[in-house]
């Protein structure tokens, strides 16, 4: 006996929704369930001081501190470089075999796995060039990392502005710079925006390529220069949940929790800047 | 945008000439950050061969091939982390590959628009979680639950770190094989509307294949992805360098490539056997992950020529 098409068709798309529920439902646990468990270990004190008594008691200024320190350091680095790349290639580059080379790179920068990324920051960053375990090493390697992100968003952005801009520049007497940076440029800088956000966002959220390039396991003070070490809140959630017997929960999903709202305030003001600029948007 | 035309135009009423000194170093520069990532990826290749070179020296290729990982005793064979890092890749490719293109579908061809708007960021905010986080979770709540489910020793096994690897392997997965979808053009869908086929005999039929070399793609990333990645693995896959014994092993302690740089780089004096042993397993994933992309990548060119010849025609 055939089983009717239809009854096929509704069996086939509530398995599907069902699949979509499987993605949806763990995230929503997940981050629901660090939210009650850590919300208890928020406080004044948690957020502003040192820690004390072996990272048992007081807070997480310091770790909080080096992933701003090391997000903004990935930022300066990543953002003019990545930026410049995107320009190149939705304003200048024409397809060569050059300009497809560069594509692969990119597809390829934007595969190797971040542990990698780690070994490369310490051969060259930390050995070769000597800037030891620091917070330049470190944001160095993280700015590796974030570019191919940031180039195929900025590229993607500025390729999305329509052509006529460019043209009705040009014809004025624009020279092509002149119209890349009065024209073409502000029209994309909303998207460039979202990509620089979550680019940084997956930076600060790393531990892999901070391990040997300039995570620090226990420093309770603030680094004083970008020569220094510094804790890092992914490394230190690392350090208290495998390496630290006997340590409270409620500091853990503490932790867990202030790197959670760290990363996904980021990614919720990236959303926020694309819907906003999407919808105000005239072409 | 106002502000800037507005000063686009007073400089070409300035009537300065065209091809000003600063212009041309502007776009020198912006000319090099476009090479950047041939620089940097050459770089990365070029201080993993230094640093692991001297591996060949000092390790004989035969044991690089044995089965027992101790670096204590000098026993340096991979077989074992390249296993563990397989076994993992299966299994979290197990889970991610059906449901990933399961929901790209979803996403893409059946839910309505109120459920794609919602699904879109979550799949969003799943990326964005770090793997930290995820191996923290790991830890406190899927292992435990593991461990009395399957009724093992312990909870850290490679059935853990499958799990929470598809979750890691799910947007990329998701996001790629969406975007294929979407590029599928209309008229394929309403031709097999009109003769009659059903809306899910139209996307298996039809649009699913239209898109396979983009959902193929989707599927390597999301593979590439699963292998290269550390934090999860070091923290919920328990760790032990064995050989496998049979499909049993999804469900015993292993320890991956990434793991294993991870958790011993730090403690190895540089410039010693081991550190030099680590670089290479560094380039083995350096590798492996660009024979994938560039296969990947390979299939995205072809993509893109087919369809400017799709256009010009």
């Amino acid at each position: 006996m055939r089983v009717p098409r239809q009854v096929v068709q509704r069996l086939g798309f509530a398995l599907l929704a069902l699949a979509a529920a499987g993605v949806v439902i763990p995230i929503l646990f997940i981050v629901s369930y660090i939210f009650y468990q850590g919300i208890g270990a928020i406080s004044l004190e948690f957020l502003t001081e040192m820690p004390r008594q072996g990272m048992r008691e007081g807070g997480i200024l310091p770790a909080i501190v080096g992933t701003v320190l090391l997000t903004l350091g990935t930022g300066i680095v990543a953002v003019p470089v990545g930026v410049g790349a995107g320009i190149y290639l939705a304003e200048y580059a024409r397809d060569t075999a050059l300009t497809r080379a560069i594509r692969l790179a990119i597809i390829n920068l934007a595969g190797i796995p971040s542990v990698v990324y780690g070994l490369f920051g310490l051969g060259l960053f930390v050995l070769f060039l000597g800037f030891g375990t620091s917070i330049l090493a470190g944001s160095l390697t993280l700015a590796i990392m974030t570019l191919p992100v940031i180039i195929s968003t900025s590229e993607e952005a500025l390729r999305a502005v329509p052509i006529a801009f460019r043209t009705v520049s040009i014809s004025l007497g624009a020279t092509r710079w002149q119209t890349t940076r009065r024209v073409v440029l502000p029209q994309a800088l909303p998207g460039i925006l979202t990509g620089v956000i979550l680019g940084l966002e997956r930076a600060a959220g790393e531990t892999a390529p901070i391990l040997f390039t300039v995570a620090a396991f226990f420093l309770p003070r603030l680094p004083g220069s970008i020569f220094d070490q510094t804790m890092a809140l992914p490394y230190h959630l690392f350090v208290i949940s495998t390496q630290v017997p006997g340590m409270p929960l409620r500091i853990q999903y503490g932790t867990a929790l202030v790197l959670l709202v760290f990363v996904l305030s980021m990614n919720l003001l990236a959303t926020l800047i694309r819907s906003y600029y999407r919808r105000r948007r005239q072409w | 945008m106002v502000a800037s035309t507005d000063r686009l135009l007073r400089e070409l009423k300035a009537g300065r000439p065209e091809a000003r000194i600063g212009e041309r170093v502007v776009e020198r520069l912006i000319q090099a950050t476009g090479l950047s990532a041939i620089l940097f990826i050459l770089l990365i290749f070029a201080f993993l061969i230094r640093e692991s070179a001297s591996t060949f020296v000092e390790v004989p290729l035969g044991d690089l091939l044995g089965t027992r990982w101790y670096p204590i005793e000098a026993y340096y064979g991979l077989l074992p982390l390249i296993f563990g890092s397989v076994v993992v890749t299966f299994g979290a490719a197990l889970i991610a590959l059906p449901m990933g293109l399961m929901t790209a579908v979803f996403i893409a061809e059946v839910a309505p628009r109120w459920a794609r708007e919602i699904l879109k960021p979550f799949v969003e905010v799943l990326a964005g979680i770090p793997s930290v986080v995820l191996g923290f979770m790991g830890i406190l709540v899927l292992a435990p639950v593991i461990r009395t489910t399957l009724n093992t020793p312990t909870g850290l096994t490679a059935f853990t770190g499958s799990l929470l690897l598809a979750g890691m392997a799910l947007p990329t997965i998701v996001s790629v094989a969406e975007d294929a979808l979407d590029a599928v053009p209309r008229s394929y869908r309403d031709a097999a509307l009109a003769l009659g086929a059903t809306r899910w005999q139209t996307i298996w039929r039809v649009t699913v294949p239209a898109a396979r070399s983009g959902i193929l793609t989707a599927m390597m990333l999301g593979i590439g992805r699963a292998i290269g990645e550390t934090m999860t693995m070091l923290m919920v896959t328990g760790n032990a360098a064995r050989m496998p014994e049979g499909l049993v092993a999804l469900f015993r302690p292993v320890r991956t490539m990434t793991a294993t740089i991870a958790a011993e780089m730090g403690e190895v004096a540089r410039g010693s056997a081991h550190y030099h042993v680590l670089f290479t397993i560094g380039l083995v994933l350096f590798v492996i992950s660009f024979l994938i992309n560039l296969t990947a990548s390979i299939v995205i060119f072809r993509q893109a020529r087919r369809h400017q010849e799709k256009v010009l025609a």
